[in-house]
């Protein structure tokens, strides 16, 4: 039985000024991990900028890759980027959507759906570059669609399909189903609800996950490199714009085409620290879509939760 | 409706009326339609699954099995060919071990300092640096391991060259961490409070309370963590073929350079491939293999997660 | 229900004001908690029984800052409890707590009972084994369980771990034992069990024990303190407060016209 005559209580005080000190040690182990973090991401951008910000400048943006350093730029990059992003969204978006919406609204509690939802859970859980040989081996070599931006838009939707799924899924689980009920009760069927109501409450969380699923996309090389986009690109995709009838083109979908993060891996490839250079500011210029992008999906979530007020 | 909207509606619309029979058709179409937009996510794993299958089945009429578990140099494009795939395996182990090595600790810790020490409002600021860590695009990690950590790794090691595994390695454990983290502390989090205030009741410290109740009661939902961490470095490509080299190398010395599986389909990929060549197949068979690794630690994974579920 | 002679106070609640945050939940506490006896806190909900009891282990602190004003005074040795330069980790060695949900630690019933040993570096592991079969006897377990020590402590009932989580706070030996309506989870038989178990075991330990089942607290406790909206209202010995109450609110709270 533990006294309380303050001789007898030294043993017990030791051990719990012992138990205090692992504790608070253990504290500062838990600061020291996310202070590493922080340097780590601190050194990493850093190091490029030092090395990429005085590369910037407008001929940067506007020159094709050249064999001599100062005078290569990224235009045939960010271009290619750009609209291998655009079919990207249009690929994932529609498909990835209805998905969510069908297992949140439709989908029965059977073997098919369970099927279904480990299904998109593995698909999270691949390798990126085992889609680029998917892609390849279905979309440039069986079904013909070359080695074209639509192949990259594809490959790259079906990459970020579970993305858009579970956000879908999480922004539409979200809705009260006092709602749901409400637009029931005035005799509505389960399209239109779907369609009055719950996908435009569930639009906001939707579009964050769209843009946070592009940030992710934009920075994929991988799968990309597998289906053949080419490192070195001297020319544009086919403007979208025709000067005839009927003015506009897809001819862009099928075009050979480069993006950001493989001008980088290229330059970066070389031994020449002139290249090096470039390769930094190529860095630069993805981490500022990639911040700007997640800034956008950030802000786009608070504006939204501010106007939904259940 | 048949009615004018003026009128009331007296009486029910008979079943078999033609304007209930399109709206069952119109609801029954949109719910299939929907219902193909889901179930696609079963077409893409078994084209992913057909396609790295029947592209690879031809590689095997050209090479034996026994050799490619068992040769030890993989030179699939060279005029004397070889085709063990044991050094990409090593290579990828290697890389992963190393990422391992780095990121469960510092995950796991920083995991139990974020739910376990911090209040919220410290842990609205803290967290964001970790999530940022995730966002920055696998190139730049690349670019990272080759033109920074490993000239610090070259103090070191001084014999070491310019392309080695352990920078590799080290980078991708690093990029790893915000994964482990994450779910890591979403398991702690979700550790029921009662369980918490009955270790301090005892006259538990909070250390003591974290390890010996809060890990062990979180361990399925880390586990995954874990688990997707696995997969993550397993299936990790740009770090590894800007920093760790592009040559196969069967060993176990990361200052060396060496290839990984996701490394070896890039390099070939870079380079001129006629459609089915030998060459060409040789990266589908390396995918194959990537893909049953990757499946082979998400089922012990699972099976792990599933043990520890039952216990809690 | 023992009423001899006045027993000793093993605790002293000393106008006890506490505060979360900005809101006083408890308002001038006083109360006497008395050697090897039960001591029942009633009251209707929010009226601050649990706060009162969380006090004695200073659970209070493991949140917001807490403010104490007043004091608790631990027999003997007229040490105050609350006081800011005692570590509550060493509060909580001494008074031992079992909640109103059950909550066994997802381990083996062995290593459940030990744990409050472990934790403060008691090696020794035949003085761990008498004191896990000790507590598991004083708490009405042993024969249920002796033979499966090893297994797993959720695969028992609710009646079973509330028992379990009882011998787990028994095995370090409190002072005081505070149980926080301990038997609310549970079905009719198993709190029937409990109120048996609760009955010896005062013998041995002092408890305090919060109890929204006023039947129960007639049934178990030797003295009881009726509290509404933070204060006690009145305090005496079970048997006096609910055949002749002193005051009237505590009347109408015995015979079901209020809470």
């Amino acid at each position: 039985m533990m006294n309380l005559v303050d001789t007898s209580r030294d043993p017990i005080l030791k051990d719990i000024r012992h138990r205090k000190m692992v504790d608070f040690l253990f504290s500062v182990a838990g600061l020291m991990s996310l202070l590493f973090a922080l340097i780590t991401l601190l050194a990493l951008v850093l190091d490029l900028s030092i090395t990429g910000v005085p590369r910037l400048n407008a001929e940067f943006f506007m020159n094709f890759p050249s064999r001599f350093a100062e005078k290569a730029g990224i235009l045939s990059a960010w271009v290619g980027s750009f609209c291998v992003m655009m079919t990207t969204a249009f690929c994932a978006i529609p498909i990835g959507v209805a998905a969510g919406v069908y297992l949140e609204e439709y989908a029965p509690k059977n073997w098919m759906t369970q099927l279904i939802e480990l299904n998109i859970v593995n698909l999270a859980g691949i390798p990126s570059i085992t889609f680029g040989l998917m892609a390849l081996g279905i979309f440039v070599y069986k079904l013909g669609l070359g080695q074209s931006i639509l192949t990259a838009g594809l490959t790259l939707g079906l990459l970020v399909l579970p993305i858009i799924i579970v956000t879908t899924r999480e922004s539409v689980k979200a809705i009260p189903s006092s709602i749901r009920e409400a637009s029931y009760a005035v005799g509505a069927s389960k399209w239109q609800t779907i369609r009055y109501h719950i996908l435009p409450y569930s639009s906001g969380g939707i579009l964050t996950g769209v843009i946070i699923s592009l940030s992710r996309a934009i920075g994929e090389t991988a799968p990309l490199i597998t289906i053949g986009a080419l490192t070195f690109v001297a020319f544009l995709p086919t403007s979208p714009v025709k000067e005839s009838f009927p003015f506009v083109s897809f001819q862009w979908l099928s075009d050979p085409f480069t993006v950001l993060p493989i001008q980088m891996f290229n330059w970066l490839s070389r031994p020449q620290p002139e290249f090096h250079v470039n390769a930094a500011a190529t860095g630069i210029v993805l981490l500022m879509m990639t911040l700007l992008l997640n800034g956008i999906a950030i802000y786009i979530r608070y504006r939204f939760r501010k106007k939904m007020k259940w | 409706m048949a009615k004018s909207s003026s009128q009331k509606l007296t009486e029910f619309t008979a079943a078999d009326h033609p304007v209930r029979r399109l709206r069952r058709f119109k609801e029954r179409a949109i719910e299939f339609i929907l219902f193909l937009a889901a179930a696609s996510s079963v077409l893409i794993t078994l084209g992913i699954v057909g396609i790295l299958v029947t592209e690879s089945l031809p590689f095997f009429a050209h090479v034996s099995f026994k050799d490619f578990l068992t040769d030890t140099e993989w030179t699939p494009l060279f005029e004397n060919a070889h085709y063990g795939i044991l050094p990409l395996v090593c290579g990828t182990f290697l890389s992963t071990f190393i990422a391992l090595i780095v990121a469960i600790p510092l995950g796991t810790v920083a995991a139990s300092y974020l739910s376990e020490y911090i209040s919220g409002n410290a842990r609205e600021i803290l967290k964001p640096i970790l999530e940022m860590l995730a966002a920055i695009p696998t190139v730049v990690y690349g670019y990272f391991a080759l033109l920074f950590v490993t000239p610090i790794l070259q103090k070191v090691f001084p014999e070491m060259g310019g392309f080695n595994v352990l920078s590799a390695g080290i980078v991708i454990g690093i990029m790893i961490v915000p994964y482990v983290s994450s779910l890591s502390e979403d398991a702690m989090r979700s550790v029921p409070n009662h369980l918490r205030e009955a270790s301090f009741a005892m006259g538990a410290s909070r250390f003591q309370t974290v390890f010996r109740v809060v890990i062990p009661s979180a361990f399925s939902g880390i586990t995954s963590a874990y688990t997707l961490g696995i997969s993550r470095a397993l299936g990790e490509t740009m770090v590894v073929a800007i920093a760790a080299g592009m040559q196969p190398n069967l060993t176990l010395n990361p200052t060396q350079p060496a290839a990984t599986i996701t490394a070896f389909i890039v390099q070939v990929s870079l380079g001129d491939l006629p459609h089915g060549s030998v060459g060409y197949q040789s990266i589908y068979v390396a995918g194959l293999t990537l893909l049953l690794l990757t499946l082979g630690f998400n089922v012990i994974g699972l099976w792990l997660r599933k043990r520890f579920q039952e216990r809690e | 229900m023992n009423t001899k002679a006045t027993p000793s106070a093993r605790a002293e609640v000393k106008n006890l004001n506490f505060f979360y945050g900005p809101k006083q939940v408890l308002k001038n506490v006083s109360l006497p908690v008395y050697e090897n006896r039960m001591t029942a806190l009633i009251g209707p909900s929010g009226c601050g029984k649990t706060t009162l009891l969380r006090c004695f282990n200073r659970m209070h602190d493991l949140y917001a800052t807490t403010n104490y004003q007043g004091e608790i005074i631990l027999h003997p040795g007229n040490r105050n409890i609350l006081g800011k330069e005692i570590d509550p980790m060493e509060v909580r060695m001494r008074i031992g707590m079992v909640f109103q949900k059950p909550n066994p630690f997802p381990k083996t019933i062995f290593e459940n009972v030990a744990y409050g040993l472990k934790v403060r570096g008691v090696r020794k592991k035949s003085f761990i084994e008498e004191r896990v079969v000790k507590s598991l006897q004083q708490s009405g377990l042993w024969n249920e369980v002796k033979d499966r020590l090893n297994s797993h402590a959720t695969d028992m009932s609710g009646g079973q771990q509330q028992r379990l989580c009882i011998a787990r706070a028994l095995a370090t030996e409190p002072e005081i034992l505070l149980l926080d309506e301990p038997t609310s989870a549970l079905d009719p038989i198993s709190t029937a069990h409990i109120e048996e178990l609760i009955t010896e075991l005062k013998k041995e330990i002092t408890i305090l024990m919060v109890t929204h089942n006023l039947h129960q607290a007639a049934r178990t406790a030797d003295y009881t303190a009726y509290m509404y909206l933070g204060e006690v209202i009145e305090f005496g010995a079970t048997d006096q407060i609910f055949t002749t109450p002193n005051d009237t609110r505590t009347e109408n709270y015995i015979t079901g016209r209020f809470g």
